[in-house]
């Protein structure tokens, strides 16, 4: 089937099969942030923004995202990198592997919801699983993080 | 995974209803559950591009169509100050953000599962699933249908004023239940949903003169359901939850009766 | 530590910003596109002989390469346990078998140019079964007359009392003290049994390994595995080639927790391409990881412990059954640690007896799993230790307090160890002080129907496997005097190669950022025996501290000769070489630089570690929650934990370890359970199915440290990664206990099971 949409703001072609999922898809154009962790939807690991929404990419057909806007965190990498610096000074990146699907809904739920309490946040990132650090070291980062950026927006 | 030879938009819910009319055919809702099946399909019917993906709200109902995200109705205002917040806090244990913006409400409704925290609190309010075919039906109706080849096109839901509260036992915080419970008082009578008993959610009415004694209507009500035992609970204890749900869940509705 | 500039001081992770930004850094962002794509067919039926398979249709599918099946492998009986050789797990395994033992064991390879087209295939082969009655109650395994391992070449390389025609994998008696005049001696006696069950490490990053032909047509795989060395022997001896012939490469590998311990898959795209000459790849599905792979041992532990009226105890007896399932890895060694580190908690004993069988059975071979044995022990007698406490009507911190082992104290349960570094006793008071102990135990009723309520445990674990683990690391200097660090131990995103800079940066007097670290390539890193039972701070870390030594002189001499003097008149502090005599000094830089040029003295260095000894790090952890009692479930409120691990090299990483480790012990204690059907087919085959926590699952968490000095480790430091997990389970328990009075012996610790307990007591 043909199909046209935009990954990180550059418009992409291509002619693909009904039933290519949107994980396959993505990492078959070399976007490698997009990890798979699990079959059944429960681990996030897989997040990316369609429309700038949080979505699964396992679970979206990718069918449905033609004629729209994808974002992974390869378009990301400023932002990334900002709140990474956060989990990486808790020592709470670890094995990395979850780390692209759970900045992306962080990113996300920085601009859903402005100034969260610690419920809210573990609510919202719940969808991402980590095996590595039991949570803690990344709430920490969070929090630092949006601490930040509270005191950056202030500044401007 | 999902597997199909072919992928349709629908262009109108005519063809989408003649595509899937043929047994290998199906119509996809968030792809939440349809991944899960191991099977080839012919084609898959994607009906996203109906506009069914909005919540129209006016005096008398709210009209959910089928492919509004869980997401959208958490957010919903309407929906929430109808329901006391009953309608969120039954989503809020399901997976994560981004399973809610991604899974259908249509799907979810019609799939009647047993784990189904979607179908247990839709079920005891005035709501109605709307059929392409088979016009509308009531939720609780709907619930017990045989699957059949009709489109779930949206839910309604009548604004009849009600106290509504949700409560769902689970043994991790995003697992399926190994109970779910709603309750709603309306004027004269009180319907209770018991779910994931592990099938599907069913309701019992009564009226309101039940609550007068509320441990006998929780014991009585929690009796009158069948349970099953599975790997997160046995059937004695489902039972027992149930009667600890409905006690708990008619409190949260905080209707003033009771001894 | 003041003193240290690396050393201790919380430092970023070297990989940290590439992880964090998403780079490919993992094996399938690695692997080459034209990797044929692996399947595999598995078997529906937990014991069975193949009587009849047929590829023929299946090899008809377009785009499939080649089909295996038993006929076509070589019938060298391997194990695929990562461990040092002759490993004490039993030669059990072929790549594939006529035999198949558990739902999920693989009966054929399908190899196609795409996943659709072996998926296709694995439909199209035709399998006849002659279905056999199977083992699932691990109960009933021991001289059972049906055989799981009948056939003759099965081979055990070392004396672990195994015997494939008894279903037994290991049995052994080990014993100190008069036991029968101990236990007489006790006012009290507690004599229980505790079941563990076995749990799934679930690392994010399923199993995935792929093979390619290097330029010397040698077979090599990258594999995300933390026994990189192992892997290539485990190769080789499956497929019958020289260990020449096999390169393995470690990429950041996403998670291990010890199932990638264990070589579960990469045999099969070593073989595909051995045959086939062509690139391969299998990256396991989760349920694949879910249903084949190498998780916990199930263990049930009958304890007897028994003490004097004051609260001395006199002795412990324990005898563990522990289930291996279909194939033995790691069998006849986690079970040891359920007594030898559990036991080992309570020294002062006079005597103690414990026995072991180890069984196999038709469910999935079990495997590594962080704690590695010590967990189940641990569960059994710290629960055991409470209700003794109970029995004698004491505190059970008090009489944790009376016998716990202190610094210096012989550990016999503990292979006769001295425990030289020990802070346990300290680390108890402090994690009752964070908890509030003294006026939150035993618990307080809320008035709502919930009773808060805390309980405590210790443990310890080792810091190596003594006698047996070899780390070696090698460091050279470069152009301007940066140095290449070398290390054969397999980060597994812990962060060892950052920890092991670290190190080397203190040795050398230089900052972190002018060591680079080179991950694992069997071809060149020098060998390490792999990243577990916890010995990479220890024993690698060692190595390094050797190696620095060793470069360091290898400086100071080379600067001497460039200088024209004895090199018994210079000195090394990290930026120059200097004399003692005199003003005269030469950077590193200038030597680094000469040394590349018209020089015979390479400025390398390599030296090994092993240690006779494995000293224990220890823990103390406590917990405070709430139980429903109309419901019976346990909600966490907060736990606390503080670690003597030795030095603490990396305070944030070691923090990290605790506080995951934590999470994944409130998993194995509240829900984590690998659940079979009658049919032998394993429910839990999904994160769907296997729930483990979320993070609003988890309650706040605090971790400190009591350090003590270890005379034996690199900086004075022990290990921590595996010692982090044991707490949970019991502590957890001994707080239901102390808030309704339900002891709950068997794993996990559901609501339905307290419950069921109040319940009861009515």
């Amino acid at each position: 089937m043909e199909i046209k949409l935009w990954i990180n703001d550059k418009l992409i072609t291509d002619n693909v099969e009904p039933d290519m999922p949107m994980l396959e898809f993505l990492r078959e154009k070399g976007f490698y942030s997009v990890k798979r962790g699990c079959e059944t939807s429960n681990c996030g690991l897989c997040t990316v923004w369609l429309e700038g929404k949080p979505v699964l990419s396992c679970t979206v057909p990718l069918m449905r995202a033609d004629g729209k806007h994808i974002t992974t965190l390869e378009g990301l990498q400023k932002e990334a990198a900002e709140f990474g610096a956060f989990l990486a000074d808790e020592g709470a990146d670890q094995c990395g592997f979850c780390n692209p699907g759970f900045i992306m809904n962080v990113l996300a739920m920085e601009r859903d919801i402005d100034d969260p309490t610690d419920e809210e946040i573990k609510e919202y990132l719940s969808g991402n699983l980590c095996r590595c650090t039991g949570y803690t070291g990344q709430f920490r980062a969070v929090k630092k993080y949006l601490a930040h950026k509270r005191g950056v927006n202030k500044n401007e | 995974m999902l597997r199909c030879n072919k992928y349709i938009f629908a262009e109108s819910l005519e063809e989408a209803y003649e595509l899937n009319q043929k047994k290998n055919n199906v119509i996809i809702g968030g792809n939440g559950w349809l991944r899960l099946r191991k099977r080839q399909w012919g084609t898959v019917i994607d009906i996203s591009r109906l506009g069914l993906d909005k919540i129209e709200e006016d005096a008398e109902q709210f009209r959910i169509g089928a492919m509004v995200c869980l997401s959208d109705i958490e957010k919903h205002k309407g929906l929430n100050a109808y329901t006391h917040n009953a309608l969120k806090e039954s989503l809020k244990h399901i997976v994560g953000t981004q399973f809610r913006n991604c899974v259908t409400v249509g799907g979810s409704i019609y799939g009647r599962f047993g784990f189904s925290d979607v179908l247990s609190i839709f079920i005891v309010m005035d709501s109605y699933a709307e059929l392409y075919k088979g016009g509308i039906v009531p939720m609780y109706e709907f619930a017990k249908m045989p699957y059949d080849r009709d489109i779930l096109v949206s839910i309604i839901v009548k604004k009849k004023p009600l106290h509504i509260a949700y409560s769902s036992f689970r043994n991790q915080s995003t697992d399926f239940p190994v109970l779910t419970c709603a309750v709603a008082v309306g004027e004269n009578k009180i319907t209770t949903a018991i779910g994931a008993r592990p099938s599907r959610a069913d309701i019992r009415t009564d009226s309101t003169e039940a609550l007068k004694d509320i441990e006998k209507y929780a014991s009585d009500t929690a009796k009158s359901f069948d349970y099953q035992s599975n790997m997160r609970a046995s059937a004695e204890y489902r039972e027992h939850i149930a009667e600890v749900l409905i006690k708990r869940t008619l409190e949260k509705t905080e209707v003033p009766y009771g001894n | 530590m003041s003193d240290h500039k690396a050393v201790n001081k919380p430092v970023r992770k070297k990989d940290a910003m590439a992880l964090v930004t998403g780079k490919p850094v993992y094996c399938d962002d690695l692997a080459p596109k034209d990797c044929l794509i692996i399947k595999l067919l598995r078997s529906p039926h937990p014991h069975a002989l193949i009587e009849e398979i047929d590829t023929s249709v299946a090899e008809r599918v377009p785009g499939i390469e080649a089909i295996y099946t038993y006929k076509d492998v070589p019938d060298n009986r391997f194990t695929n346990a990562g461990q040092t050789y002759p490993e004490a797990s039993p030669y059990d395994r072929l790549i594939l078998e006529n035999r198949v033992r558990y739902v999920g064991d693989p009966v054929a390879i399908v190899a196609g140019e795409n996943e659709k087209a072996a998926e296709k295939a694995l439909k199209l082969i035709k399998v006849k079964y002659k279905v056999l009655e199977p083992i699932l109650d691990f109960r009933q395994a021991k001289d059972n007359d049906i055989l799981i391992h009948p056939e003759d070449n099965w081979r055990s390389l070392c004396p672990v009392g195994a015997d494939n025609k008894r279903n037994l994998c290991a049995h052994e008696v080990s014993e100190n003290g008069d036991l029968e005049k101990a236990f007489s001696k006790c006012d009290a006696i507690v004599e229980e049994t505790y079941h563990t069950q076995a749990n799934q490490q679930a690392m994010m990053e399923t199993f995935r390994a792929y093979a390619t032909k290097d330029v010397y047509n040698r077979l090599t795989i990258v594999s995300a595995t933390q026994v990189t060395f192992h892997v290539r022997r485990i190769v080789a001896t499956a497929l019958g080639i020289p260990k020449t012939d096999v390169r393995v490469i470690k990429p950041r590998i996403g998670g291990g927790f010890g199932a990638k311990q264990t070589a579960v898959m990469e045999v099969y795209p070593a073989f595909v391409t051995y045959m086939t000459g062509k690139n391969s790849k299998l990256v396991y599905t989760r349920e694949e990881t879910q249903t084949a792979s190498s998780p916990r041992h199930e263990m049930e532990i009958k304890l007897k412990i028994g003490a004097t009226k004051e609260g001395i105890i006199k002795a412990l007896e324990m005898y563990t059954l522990s289930n291996t399932g279909a194939y033995g890895e790691h069998g006849p060694t986690t079970v040891g640690l359920s007594g030898h580190k559990a036991l080992a908690l309570y020294s002062r004993a006079d005597a103690y007896r414990f026995v072991y069988d180890v069984v196999y059975s038709n469910v999935m071979a079990a495997g590594a799993y962080r704690g590695y044995g010590a967990t189940q022990g641990m569960f059994a007698v710290e629960s055991a230790i409470d209700e003794l406490a109970h029995k004698l009507d004491m505190d059970p911190t008090k009489l944790r307090e009376i016998n716990i082992t202190k610094e210096g104290d012989l550990m016999p349960a503990y292979y006769n160890e001295t425990a030289n570094s020990c802070a346990l006793d300290r680390c108890m008071e402090r994690v009752k002080k964070m908890i509030d102990w003294d006026s939150k135990y035993p618990a307080k009723d809320m008035g709502n129907g919930k009773i808060r309520s805390v309980g405590l445990a210790l443990a310890m674990q080792g810091s190596c496997i003594s006698n047996l683990d070899v780390g070696s690391v090698a460091l050279k200097v470069n152009d301007d005097g940066f140095y290449s660090l070398m290390i054969g131990a397999s980060d597994m995103g812990t962060g060892c190669d950052t920890i092991l800079a670290q190190m080397a940066a203190d040795c050398m007097c230089c900052d972190v950022d002018d060591i680079v670290v080179q991950g694992v390539d069997t071809d060149s890193s020098p060998y390490d025996s792999g990243s577990y039972a916890s010995s990479t701070t220890y024993i690698t870390g060692m190595a390094v501290v050797k190696t620095c030594a060793a470069l360091t002189e290898k400086i100071k001499k080379y600067g001497a000769l460039l200088m024209g003097c004895d090199e018994k008149d210079v000195d090394f502090n990290g930026k120059e070489v200097y004399r003692l005599s005199c003003d005269e000094k030469m950077s590193l830089k200038d030597i680094a630089n000469s040394s590349m040029c018209n020089s015979s003295n390479a400025l390398y260095a390599s030296e090994g570690h092993a240690s006779p000894i494995s000293p224990p790090p220890f823990m103390a952890g406590a917990v405070e929650i709430e139980v429903d009692t109309e419901t019976g479930k346990v909600e966490l409120i907060d736990y606390k934990a503080v670690v003597d691990c030795g030095t603490v090299i990396n305070p944030n990483l070691a923090r990290v370890q605790t506080e995951g480790g934590i999470g994944q012990g409130i998993g194995m204690a509240l829900y984590e359970d690998i659940n079979y059907n009658e049919k032998g087919v394993t429910r839990s085959n999904s994160l769907m199915q296997y729930k483990i926590p979320t993070r609003q699952d988890i309650c706040p968490v605090q971790v400190e440290f009591e350090s003590s000095y270890e005379p034996t480790g690199p900086f004075g430091a022990k290990s921590i990664g595996e010692i982090v997990i044991n707490t949970p389970p019991p502590a957890i328990a001994n707080a239901v206990y102390n808030a309704v009075g339900v002891r709950i012996r068997e794993l996990p610790i559901t609501a339905e099971k307290v419950y069921k307990g109040i319940k009861d007591e009515d």
